[in-house]
């Protein structure tokens, strides 16, 4: 494979709790230790439940928030070292659409303006000109150009998570962070937003970082998948590979879990014991090893925390995964 | 034998300045004892509202209108006066909701919230209440019960928020048990845990059960009938593996089609067109016919009945009547 669009390595992210007893509390780990590649025009899914860090890898290489240590690589630099003035010139190739687009959107300026303000203050068209990109994004997200004049507040779900996604290709990004971008929305508009963000990508060739807790709407859309569970990535590689033989007793379980619209399919159920745990006192060794369900764990799951392998294809982070189960 | 519930022509409306509003419309469904029906449909198809008249807990401004007929077991709830109510409300009919957080007293413990629950329906010590909420908790699951019976929602997960709920709803051992989006707020490996208590629970007191999801995955191999909601109507009715196995409403076959798969080959998704109209501006005719692929001239003006199409199994669809000849 040629080189990475973008690659994240050693990704930390720690908070610090705050309050009365905020020096005795021990850290959030809310990300610890993530790293992975994103190629040209290539679609990454970034899987897990809620509290396993997703959400703050997605924030955190945009620099949104401060990483506690870790590297960006994107054209060469390190994203997250550059001075002000670097990071506002390469902010426009890194986007991000957010799961609610109604809290991102201002409520008093139109969605013309909305649209329009990236393309402003990066200079990426005269001022004349402006309008006539506006109503070619909206087209492009399939909204009548007509549009651009009105509020947010008139818009439907679906509507607005197209607004937000005209909003970030306003500035012709070469990488989209989608944070749970159709888990707000029903069925019938989820796919039509899906099948947008598919359409997007062939015909201008960007990158996704998809985060999502839908298996099936990341195997829907990622050709690769990583699977995080606080704050480390548990599994990843191809998506038809790592979902068709899951190595990783987590994915498993998640793979089970997730529901079937039909009632044909015998699947094996596996019901994981327990809550995941907080990411401020994490487990000892395997931080899965309180709920895994794996006959063969031992007393090394409890004391030794796993690092990725490569198996097979894929990477896991389990001391008994095996090729092929 | 005669059915636990009957609803008939249910008919809801909010007034509102300019436009009624009239968010379910003529909804007829029965549900016999032990019976799992699950109501199924998008955001503002009426399934929520539709759970809340049968315990005529509508919000205001709202109104069941008349003519609408509520039934269990023969009794006339629609009738009854405050104390009646009370003696079904909570005691026959239970309910638990998408977000227990809500549902639940913050300034009181587990044990009281559940104690009050059993005292409100049996007339039993304080004590024996409190050894019942034991039991209950022991029943839905909770790891170490006994600690937890003292804790405050605040200090459970999501997961143990909804098995306490549970709890607090079998207290009066109900014959129906109303679960709106039950598992909607959480992650899916603990969705799977508390889907599996639901069909434990079913099992072992022969409860009937209204499940409200717009999740069809979940409703596969648990519930028996399934009733498709659009429009504040039933568009289809059929047994769990009819309705699989033979989807008929366009509307029904357009939301299986939108929903990504987890296994087979990834194809693009079918979405529906357009969007889910306002509760103040039903179409005219079939309430579908803007969004319906396959749409003859007459679904513009006239509203299709509930039509057979097999056994047990109805839409409102005038494709009934052509699949007949």
């Amino acid at each position: 494979m040629s080189s990475p669009l973008v690659e994240v390595r050693g990704l930390v992210k720690y908070y610090k709790a705050t309050g009365f007893l905020a020096r005795k509390a021990p850290p959030v780990r809310a990300v610890d230790g993530v790293s992975f590649t994103v190629g040209k025009g290539e679609t990454l899914g970034l899987v897990g439940e809620s509290g396993c860090g997703k959400s703050t890898v997605g924030r955190t290489i945009l620099r949104l928030q401060d990483a506690t240590a870790g590297s960006v690589f994107f054209d060469g630099s390190d994203f997250l070292a550059l001075d002000p003035a670097a990071l506002r010139q390469a902010r426009r190739k890194l986007q991000i659409i957010f799961q609610d687009p109604y809290s991102s959107l201002n409520p008093r300026m139109n969605v013309g303006n909305a649209i329009a303000e990236g393309i402003e203050i990066h200079r990426l068209a005269p001022r004349a000109e402006i309008p006539g990109r506006v109503a070619q994004l909206l087209e492009e997200v399939g909204l009548d150009p007509g549009y651009a004049a009105r509020y947010p507040h008139e818009f439907s779900g679906g509507q607005r998570q197209r607004i937000g996604i005209a909003r970030a290709l306003a500035v012709e990004p070469e990488f989209i962070v989608c944070d749970e971008p159709v888990s707000a929305l029903d069925v019938s508009v989820q796919a039509q937003v899906l099948n947008l963000l598919a359409d997007l990508q062939a015909r201008r060739g960007i990158s996704y970082l998809f985060i999502a807790h839908d298996l099936a709407v990341v195997r829907q859309i990622a050709q690769r998948v990583a699977v995080m569970y606080l704050g480390r990535i548990v599994e990843s590689g191809r998506t038809e590979e790592v979902l068709a033989r899951p190595a990783h007793p987590y994915t498993k379980a998640l793979l089970s879990a997730v529901p079937v619209p039909d009632p044909e399919t015998k699947r094996l159920r596996i019901i994981l014991p327990g809550d995941p745990p907080s990411p401020s006192n994490p487990p000892s060794g395997c931080a899965f090893h309180p709920r895994c369900p794996d006959p063969d764990k031992d007393e090394r799951c409890t004391t030794e925390r796993p690092v990725l392998r490569q198996i097979g294809g894929i990477e896991v982070a389990c001391h008994h995964a095996k090729v092929n189960r | 034998m005669s059915p636990l519930l009957e609803v008939e022509n249910l008919r809801i409306t909010f007034p509102s300045s300019g436009a009624t509003s009239r968010p379910v419309d003529g909804v007829s469904f029965s549900l016999s004892k032990g019976e799992l029906l699950a109501v199924v449909g998008e955001s503002g198809c009426g399934k929520s509202l539709t759970a809340l008249a049968l315990l005529r807990l509508v919000p205001p401004p709202g109104q069941i209108l008349p003519g609408s007929v509520i039934r269990l077991e023969g009794t006339d709830v629609l009738a009854l006066g405050a104390a009646e109510l009370r003696s079904i409300r909570g005691r026959r009919v239970g309910m638990i909701f998408q977000d227990p957080m809500t549902s639940l007293n913050p300034v009181f413990t587990v044990a009281d919230q559940i104690s009050e629950s059993v005292r409100a329906h049996q007339q039993v010590s304080k004590r024996a209440a409190r050894a019942r909420a034991l039991e209950l908790l022991q029943e839905v699951g909770i790891p170490d019960p006994v600690e937890r019976l003292d804790n405050y929602p605040h200090q459970l997960s999501g997961g143990m928020r909804q098995r306490v709920m549970i709890a607090i709803a079998l207290a009066s051992e109900p014959e129906l048990l109303v679960a709106d989006e039950p598992t909607t707020a959480l992650d899916v490996t603990v969705q799977a845990q508390i889907l599996e208590l639901l069909d434990r629970l079913r099992a072992a007191r022969g409860m009937a059960v209204l499940l409200i999801t717009h999740d069809l995955g979940i409703v596969a191999g648990r519930a028996d009938r399934v009733a498709v909601m659009y429009a504040g109507r039933l568009v289809e009715e059929a047994t769990t593996a009819a309705l699989f196995a033979r989807p008929s409403h366009p509307y029904t076959k357009g939301l299986l089609a939108s929903v990504p798969r987890i296994t087979g080959t990834v194809t693009r998704l079918t979405p529906i067109a357009g969007t889910v109209p306002p509760p103040t501006a039903w179409p005219s005719g079939c309430r579908f016919h803007p969004r319906c692929p396959d749409a003859l001239p007459r679904c513009a003006t006239d509203d299709p009945p509930a039509l057979p199409v097999g056994e047990q199994h109805r839409m409102r669809c005038w494709l009934a009547e052509a699949g007949q000849r």
